[in-house]
């Protein structure tokens, strides 16, 4: 699957695209398929979303999976912090992105 | 230490302004990204991968405790409680909103300090010894040298689009504790019939193609400094590869041309750019000169006696972490950013107020970065030392490592970067965890470890003794292992010993390799030395058998 992705213009936050708008969480993602560079194109003009781009995933049954250790980490959060990830509850957050 | 006059203070107040709009107009959607990435690169603000990043600028590593509380109050307010100081004596914040940013510049020019050109191809901040001023083997400051070369190359409209970043250090002594020549530009003050000048070499630098700096000009007077600075430049602005990223830097230009050709070139420009007349006239040194003349008050002092306290904790330190001082009866002392499990450089905004209050009470108002990623107090009484190691220790800075083999240079890597290929930090905290024992570190020895979490090298790994690079095999993290490198007077370049590991498998290398030292040794020897005595075979036989 492939997902879009990008960084918010007024904080810099990882935005994951949701069929009808943007998350930070990557669980809420989407498989845009070959869709992505005309939704890019569009919200690249809504001036929304920094520096967007299409990755590829894998699906699971927790949500999609990023296929590369950058995307994973951009998902959760730096994982020498827990504390400033997405998940500062979960001490064993950081597994999952390796 | 210097203060702005009317023309800094103009200018770096003009910037907030002008910023300002742009970020307004970035934000209301009338200009692009594309527009706009340029001007925010200007003033240090990058986007990496969780959020934006801001780089301040700390002219060759120096502040006072007001600056040091700005940063502080920068970290708090605006990011998330803490600042990461860099190999380039600079602080970057990881977690900047766009829109806070132009009251983060404004806030910055209130205590003198900006983000200007700290990206960018331009002449990047000018970095200097940490113990400048302090330490009795400088033949001068050299602070001096780099402010003017700050005043210099700040918004110098001939050098603001460079083929290549570009980076400047200035040491004064024989002892290079700022890894001189391998930058852009190094500068090394020396005295020649009684008079201090300027010995340049030129092409040095790491990343993708490791070089050290040839010498270029023997001995240059100040008379001429900024015009050899200028014409240096100008044959690379000229003939610097514009077509090709990777062999943009002067380095590349320098090494293709031979030095004896580049130097001949100089030379020849610099008869164009003296007839300039951009030098400053004398008093203009002076002028600069009284900015830096030692402290009111720091008089010599009576030894502080250890009174039974030889073998504590703090006999240690004070061994470790500091060093003698021109003036009798003081030290500098080096508080380490590295605690064991810790993220090297970063500090929390307590932890910068801790060391704002330390030098604004015992060490005449004065800080300094340092390329290691730790903090100096420079002129500190012996007597005052018991009172600021407990003001350590209850801040969690009195680590008593600098120079062993935790006190590990790393760069941000892939948590944070991205650019990178891997991560450095999670690698830096196992191995400091590994030697954690205090004891072990202190029979090792000095052992400089660098860690990059790619090829750029900004953690420095190619001049590390133990130099770690992080690369992407397939998706996956692996780790390179480099020998024998060195940043200092004995400048050097790491050979990678072999194929690479996975991130528990270089910490179990780096340990090997250690003790491997710790059998081959001859009294006295570091490992580097120890590594140039007997070659990489004993090595690459405990790591890969």
């Amino acid at each position: 699957m492939k997902l879009l992705t990008g960084n918010d213009l007024k904080d810099g936050r990882v935005t994951w695209w949701t069929g009808s708008g943007w998350s930070l969480h990557v669980e809420d993602a989407v498989d845009v398929g070959e869709k992505g560079e005309a939704i890019l194109a569009a919200e690249e003009g809504a001036r929304r979303v920094n520096a967007p781009y299409v990755i590829d995933a894998i699906a699971t049954p927790e949500g999609p999976r990023p296929a590369h250790i950058k995307d994973r980490i951009r998902a959760l959060g730096p994982t020498v912090r827990p504390d400033l990830t997405l998940k500062p509850a979960d001490p064993a957050a950081g597994e999952w992105v390796i | 230490m210097y203060r702005y006059d009317q023309y800094d203070q103009a200018i770096v107040d003009a910037r907030v302004a002008e910023f300002s709009d742009q970020v307004a107009r970035r934000l209301a959607g009338e200009i692009s990204e594309d527009e706009f990435k340029p001007l925010r690169l200007t003033n240090g603000l990058y986007l990496q991968l969780h959020a934006y990043m801001l780089r301040v600028a700390i002219p060759y590593g120096t502040m006072d405790s007001r600056q040091m509380r700005m940063l502080a109050h920068i970290a708090r307010t605006y990011d998330r409680g803490y600042g990461h100081f860099t190999t380039r004596q600079n602080i970057q914040y990881n977690w900047i909103k766009l829109e806070d940013s132009p009251a983060i510049l404004a806030d910055l020019a209130s205590v003198e300090m900006h983000a200007i050109q700290t990206s960018g191809n331009c002449i990047r901040n000018i970095s200097s010894d940490q113990f400048a001023g302090a330490a009795a083997d400088e033949v001068a400051d050299p602070r001096v040298w780099a402010e003017m070369l700050r005043q210099w190359s700040t918004f110098h409209p001939e050098f603001s689009y460079l083929p290549r970043k570009f980076k400047i250090a200035v040491i004064a002594a024989d002892e290079d504790r700022a890894a001189m020549r391998l930058h852009d530009i190094g500068i090394q003050l020396v005295t020649q019939d009684g008079v201090v000048g300027a010995r340049v070499f030129v092409g040095g630098g790491m990343g993708r193609t490791p070089m050290v700096a040839p010498e270029i000009v023997p001995f240059v007077r100040r008379e001429d400094f900024l015009a050899t600075m200028e014409a240096c430049l100008r044959v690379y602005n000229r003939h610097g590869r514009r077509d090709n990223i990777y062999k943009a830097r002067i380095k590349i230009l320098v090494h293709d041309l031979g030095a004896a050709e580049y130097a001949r070139q100089v030379e020849e420009e610099l008869v164009a750019v003296k007839a300039l007349g951009i030098d400053p006239p004398a008093a203009e040194w002076e002028r600069i000169e009284r900015f830096f003349a030692m402290p009111e008050g720091l008089a010599p002092k009576a030894s502080l006696a250890l009174d039974g306290k030889a073998g504590s904790a703090f006999a240690h330190w004070r061994a470790r972490n500091t060093r003698p001082h021109k003036v009798a009866g003081h030290v500098s002392v080096t508080i380490s950013l590295k605690p064991v499990g810790g993220i090297p450089g970063d500090a929390t905004a307590e932890q910068i107020d801790v060391m704002a209050d330390l030098a604004q009470r015992y060490s005449h108002d004065e800080l300094r970065v340092t390329h290691s990623q730790n903090i100096v107090l420079p002129h500190v009484a012996e007597s005052d030392l018991p009172a600021i190691y407990d003001a350590l220790v209850a801040a969690e800075l009195a680590d008593a490592n600098i120079d062993l083999v935790s006190d590990i240079i790393a760069c941000p890597g892939l948590d944070y970067c991205s650019l990178a290929n891997a991560r450095s930090i999670p690698v830096a905290q196992k191995i400091a965890q590994r030697f954690a024992d205090a004891e072990r570190q202190r029979d090792i020895g000095e052992l400089k470890l660098k860690i990059s979490g790619c090829i750029n090298a900004c953690g420095h790994h190619h001049a590390g003794h133990i130099g770690i690079l992080g690369v992407d095999r397939k998706g996956t993290e692996n780790y390179q292992l480099l020998l024998g490198g060195s940043g200092a007077e004995d400048a050097s370049l790491g050979k990678i010993m072999g194929p690479g590991f996975d991130e528990d498998g270089v910490v179990d290398a780096v340990e090997k390799v250690v003790e491997r030292y710790r059998t081959l040794r001859s009294d006295g020897e570091r490992f580097l030395d120890t590594y140039r005595r007997v070659g990489m075979e004993p090595f690459k036989e405990a790591v890969y058998g």
